[in-house]
C-alpha cells in the first residue's frame, strides 16, 4: 500500500511540480510595472508624466539658492559659498547641458503614448501634447546654453552590431532649434486645455508664453549678433544670420498678442492696499493667481517642499539658526525708478555731510513699489516682525563720527563716552564676513513665504516657482513690438506692467528705447533666472561683466543704462546716529560699501556665450563641432 | 598584551607591503617654451591664453590645456609620443601662422626628452621701446606700437591702457590704477606717450599694504580681439 502511495506521489511530482519551460521565464514581476500595464492605465500614465515634470531643468531656482548669487544680483551669505565674488572668471563649462538620457525618455514616451490605444483619444492627446511640451522646454534651454545640438525626435536604440556611428548626429543649427520649439508650440497649442486655473501641467497659455520667449531670444540673437561677430560658427551651430530677426520679432509679438487678447490671464492685483505687499503676493499667493502661466509646484506634508524661505529667512523672525543668504546688491536696488520715472542712486549724501532720515525705511520712500516686493528693505516687515537692519552706532568723538559695530547679531556693546549695555549692530546685521547676516543691507523678498513654519526645516514652504507668468508675456511683447518700430505699442504694455508697481505716470512712445526695456526686464524680473540669458541673447553680457573693478562712483552712475557695468557687489548700510543733543540724534545715514569678500570682478569671456561641450561627448561624436572661443 | 602587539605589529606590516607602487611613472618630460613673433615672447594677461595639445592614438581623445603666462611662457609635463599643437581661434592677441608640415594651424611636434620650442604667431601689434620711468607723484611711459598684421585682417586699436598694481602680475583685472587712452586719440603709433598719477596710499585687501615698489605694465585692447596685448612688466621704486 505505501509503495504505491509513493509510485503515485512520485508520478504526481514529475506531472505536476514543473513548469513547462516557456512559462518558467514570465513570471510578472511584483516590484516594477511594465510597459505594458502602464500603457493602459491613464493614472499610472500621469505617473509617468509627474517625474518627466520633476525633471524640467532650470538654472536659477528657488531650491538651488547659491545660483542667484553669480551674476552680481545678490551676495551669498554663506562662508563656503563666497567663492562666487571670489573667481573672476566664468568656466566654460558652467550651465552646460547635455541631457539626452531626458531627451530619450521624452522620446520614448511620445512614441509610446501615440501608440497607446487603450487609453482615449482625448487624454492621450493631452498626454502627447505636455510630452512635446517638456521636450520642446527641454531643446529650448539646450539652445540657450550650448547654441544649437542634435535634434532627436525619436528614440534611438543601439543594435550592437559593434558600429554606432550611425546614431552620431551632428549639431543642428541655432536656428532650427528655435524653429523647432516654435512651431511645436503652434502644434501643439490645440491638443493642451486652455484652462488658466491649471498651472502646474502644460496649457495652451505657457505654449503661447513659451513660443513668444523663444522667438524673442532668436530675434535678438539675429539682431544683437553683430555686437559680438566672434561668437559664430561657420555651420550656424552658434549664431543666427541677422535677416531672420524680422521674422522672429513678429512671431514673438503674435503670440504674445495671442495669449493677451485671449483675456485669460492678468496680472496679479488683489492687495492693492498696498503695492509692495502685492507684488510679493503675486508669488507666493496660489489661490486664483490669475498672473501665473506656468509653475513648479509644491506641497506641504506631501514631501515636496522646498526651502527658500529658511534659506533666506531674516534672523530676527527666523524659525531655525539660518537664513539671510540671498542678499540682494546696492546694484539691483538702486535700478527701482523714482515714482516721476527717473534714474537716481539712494540719497545718502548732501555736499560732505550726511542725509540724515527719521527712519530707517524713509531712504527708500517714493519709489517703484517692485523695490519693496522684491527686495526686504531696512525698516520692512517679514512676518509681521519688524527687520532690525543696521550696521552700527555712529557717535560724535572729537568733531567727528566714529563708527561701533558688533560681531554677532544684535551684540550687546558700549558706545564709548555713551550709555553701556546697548545693542549696537541689528539682529539681521549687515555684519561684514558674518555668514547668515544681510552682508548687503538687504535680504531677498520674491517668493518668501510669510506663512508660520515656512522657516522650519521640519515643515518647509509649499510657494511655487513661477516659471512662465503674465507680466513677462506683457514685456515680451513690448520687446517685440519696440524691435519691430511699433514703440507706441510696446509703450502700452509696458505702462501695464509698470502701473501695477505704482508707476502711474505712463511712458510715451518716444520713451521707448532699447535701455528702457533691458531696464524693465531687469526689475520686474530680477530672481527669476532671467538675467543671464537676457544679457546673453542682447550680446550685453561681455559688457556687463567685463572683468574691471568698479569703484563706489562707478556703482551709482549710469543707472538705467543696458550695458552699466555689473562686475562687483556694493551694499547699502544704515548706520544709527548717537549724538546727544544734536537734531541728529537717533536718526539713520547710510553708506555705500563694498564687502571684503568681493575681490574679483567678474568677467564674462566670448567663450562663455555657449558653453562647452564636455570632451567625453565630443570624443564619442566625432560630428560635432566645438563651440567657440574657448 | 603579548598578542595585541603582534596584531599591531602585523597590521602596521600589511599596510606598509599591502599595495603595490603604482604602476605607471609620472610624465617626466618638460615641454617649454614661448610664444613668440621673430623670437621676441608676447606678454599676455593671466590667465587669459591657452593652447591645446592633442595625442593621437589613444582611445578617447582630449585635449591637454596649456597655460600660457603673463610673459608669454608655457611649460607642460608630458610623456613622450607625438602631438598636435592647435591654437584654438579667439586664443590671444595674435593669429597662427600656417605650418608648411600640415598645411594649416596645426603644428605637429614630436617629444622625446625634454624640449624646448617656441611657437611663432602673428600679432596684430607689437609694443617697442617701451620706457617707464617715475618722476614725482606719477609714472609716465613711452613706447611705440608697430602694426604687424597690415592686410586684411588688420585690425584697429581700440584703447591702450597704462596700469600701476602692488604685485608682479598686472593685468585688466589686476591692478589697482590705471589711465586710459583711446585708440582714436593716438596720433603718432611710433610715438605713444601715457602717465598715471600713483595714489599716495597703494593698499588694498591682499596685498601688503604701504610698500615702497609698484609694478607697471602696458595694455592694448585691439577692436574685436578679445585678449589683450601686453608690454613687459616693469618695477618702478616709488
Amino acid at each position: 500500500m505505501r509503495k504505491y502511495l509513493l509510485v503515485i506521489s512520485a508520478a504526481l511530482v514529475f506531472v505536476f511540480g514543473c513548469k513547462k519551460d516557456a512559462d518558467f521565464l514570465k513570471t510578472d514581476p511584483s516590484n516594477i510595472l511594465t510597459d505594458e500595464a502602464v500603457w493602459k492605465s491613464e493614472s499610472l500614465v500621469l505617473s509617468v508624466l509627474a517625474d518627466l515634470y520633476n525633471r524640467y531643468v532650470d538654472q536659477q531656482t528657488i531650491t538651488n539658492w547659491a545660483e542667484f548669487t553669480n551674476f552680481d544680483e545678490a551676495f551669498p551669505s554663506q562662508a563656503s559659498e563666497y567663492w562666487r565674488v571670489q573667481q573672476i572668471d566664468y568656466p566654460y563649462d558652467w550651465w552646460n547641458l547635455w541631457d539626452y538620457g531626458q531627451m530619450r525618455d521624452l522620446n520614448l514616451f511620445i512614441q509610446k503614448c501615440s501608440e497607446a490605444t487603450a487609453l482615449s483619444e482625448d487624454v492621450r492627446n493631452r498626454f502627447l501634447g505636455e510630452a512635446r511640451f517638456l521636450r520642446a522646454a527641454l531643446y529650448f534651454e539646450e539652445v540657450k546654453r550650448m547654441g544649437g545640438v542634435p535634434l532627436i525626435t525619436e528614440p534611438m536604440t543601439y543594435n550592437f552590431s559593434g558600429d554606432p556611428t550611425y546614431l552620431q548626429h551632428a549639431r543642428a543649427k541655432e536656428s532650427e532649434i528655435y524653429d523647432f520649439v516654435i512651431a511645436e508650440m503652434d502644434t501643439i497649442k490645440t491638443m493642451l486645455p486652455d484652462n488658466p486655473a491649471t498651472q502646474s501641467r502644460a496649457t495652451k497659455g505657457v505654449a503661447l508664453a513659451m513660443q513668444a520667449r523663444a522667438a524673442l531670444y532668436a530675434a535678438s540673437i539675429a539682431k544683437y549678433g553683430v555686437n559680438t561677430p566672434a561668437v559664430f560658427t561657420a555651420g550656424g551651430e552658434v549664431g543666427i544670420p541677422a535677416d531672420k530677426a524680422e521674422g522672429y520679432y513678429q512671431k514673438a509679438l503674435a503670440a504674445a498678442q495671442e495669449l493677451i487678447n485671449g483675456g485669460k490671464y492678468s496680472l496679479y492685483q488683489k492687495k492693492t492696499e498696498d503695492l509692495q505687499d502685492n507684488f510679493a503676493a503675486a508669488f507666493y499667493d496660489k489661490a486664483n493667481n490669475p498672473e501665473v502661466i506656468f509653475a513648479q509646484d509644491f506641497k506641504l506634508k506631501s514631501g515636496k517642499v522646498q526651502g527658500w524661505t529658511i534659506t533666506n529667512q531674516p534672523w530676527s523672525s527666523a524659525e531655525e539658526q539660518q537664513g539671510g543668504r540671498v542678499n540682494p546688491s546696492l546694484n539691483l536696488a538702486e535700478q527701482f525708478e523714482k515714482l516721476d520715472n527717473t534714474y537716481a542712486p539712494f540719497a545718502t549724501n548732501a555736499g560732505s555731510d550726511y542725509i540724515y532720515y527719521d527712519n530707517p525705511g524713509d531712504i527708500f520712500a517714493g519709489r517703484d513699489a517692485r523695490l519693496g516686493g522684491t527686495i526686504m528693505l531696512p525698516g520692512s516687515k517679514f512676518k509681521g516682525k519688524n527687520l532690525d537692519l543696521w550696521a552700527g552706532i555712529m557717535y560724535w568723538n572729537n568733531g567727528a563720527y566714529s563708527i561701533i559695530s558688533g560681531d554677532t547679531y544684535g551684540e550687546i556693546g558700549n558706545i564709548p563716552g555713551g550709555p553701556s549695555g546697548v545693542q549696537v549692530v541689528g539682529t539681521d546685521g549687515p555684519i561684514d564676513g558674518k555668514e547668515y547676516s544681510a552682508q548687503t543691507g538687504f535680504l531677498v523678498r520674491k517668493f518668501m513665504d510669510p506663512a508660520v513654519g515656512s522657516g522650519q526645516l521640519g515643515t518647509q514652504s509649499e510657494v511655487w516657482w513661477v516659471r512662465y507668468r503674465y507680466a513677462e508675456v506683457l514685456l515680451n511683447a513690448a520687446e517685440a513690438a519696440f524691435e519691430l518700430n511699433q514703440p507706441a505699442v510696446a509703450a502700452g504694455y509696458m505702462n501695464t506692467v509698470r502701473a501695477r508697481a505704482g508707476l502711474t505716470t505712463p511712458l510715451t512712445a518716444s520713451d521707448i528705447t532699447f535701455d528702457r526695456i533691458v531696464h524693465e526686464r531687469k526689475v520686474e524680473l530680477a530672481f527669476e533666472g532671467h538675467e543671464l540669458f537676457d544679457n546673453k541673447r542682447w550680446r550685453l553680457a561681455h559688457k556687463v561683466w567685463n572683468g574691471e573693478s568698479q569703484s563706489a562712483s562707478d556703482v551709482i552712475s549710469n543707472i538705467g543704462k543696458a550695458d552699466k557695468v555689473n562686475t562687483q557687489i556694493y551694499g547699502l548700510w544704515a548706520y544709527k546716529i548717537y549724538n546727544p543733543g544734536s537734531a541728529n540724534n537717533g536718526k539713520y545715514v547710510y553708506k555705500v560699501v563694498k564687502s571684503a569678500n568681493v575681490t574679483a570682478a567678474h568677467r564674462f569671456n566670448l567663450g562663455n556665450y555657449y558653453s562647452s561641450i564636455n570632451a567625453d561627448i565630443l570624443s564619442n561624436n566625432p560630428k560635432l563641432v566645438k563651440n567657440p572661443n574657448q | 598584551m603579548f598578542r595585541r602587539k603582534y596584531i599591531t605589529g602585523l597590521l602596521i606590516a600589511m599596510t606598509a607591503f599591502a599595495c603595490k607602487k603604482d604602476n605607471y611613472d609620472e610624465p617626466k618630460t618638460t615641454f617649454q617654451g614661448s610664444i613668440t613673433y621673430q623670437g621676441e615672447p608676447i606678454n599676455v594677461a593671466s590667465l587669459a591664453v591657452n593652447f591645446e595639445l592633442w595625442e593621437p592614438g589613444w582611445g578617447k581623445s582630449g585635449a591637454i590645456a596649456v597655460q600660457v603666462l603673463e610673459d608669454g611662457s608655457f611649460s607642460s609635463l608630458l610623456f613622450n609620443g607625438n602631438y598636435k599643437l592647435i591654437i584654438p581661434a579667439g586664443q590671444g592677441p595674435f593669429r597662427s601662422i600656417i605650418n608648411n608640415a600640415t598645411n594649416s594651424d596645426t603644428i605637429p611636434l614630436t617629444i622625446s626628452g625634454s624640449t624646448t620650442m617656441n611657437i611663432e604667431v602673428m600679432p596684430y601689434y607689437m609694443i617697442r621701446n617701451q620706457q617707464i620711468t617715475k618722476s614725482g607723484n606719477t609714472a609716465a611711459a613711452t613706447f611705440k606700437l608697430e602694426q604687424i598684421i597690415t592686410d586684411a585682417n588688420a585690425r584697429s586699436i581700440e584703447n591702450v591702457y597704462f596700469y600701476l598694481n602692488q604685485t608682479a602680475i598686472v593685468d585688466q583685472s589686476n591692478y589697482k590704477v590705471r589711465t586710459a587712452l583711446s585708440g582714436s586719440s593716438i596720433t603718432d603709433l611710433n610715438n605713444v606717450s601715457m602717465s598715471v598719477d600713483i595714489p599716495s596710499s597703494m593698499s588694498s585687501v591682499g596685498t601688503t599694504g604701504d610698500q615702497n615698489y609698484a609694478f607697471a605694465r602696458i595694455g592694448v585692447k585691439i577692436a574685436g580681439v578679445e585678449d589683450l596685448l601686453y608690454s613687459e612688466v616693469v618695477k618702478i621704486n616709488l
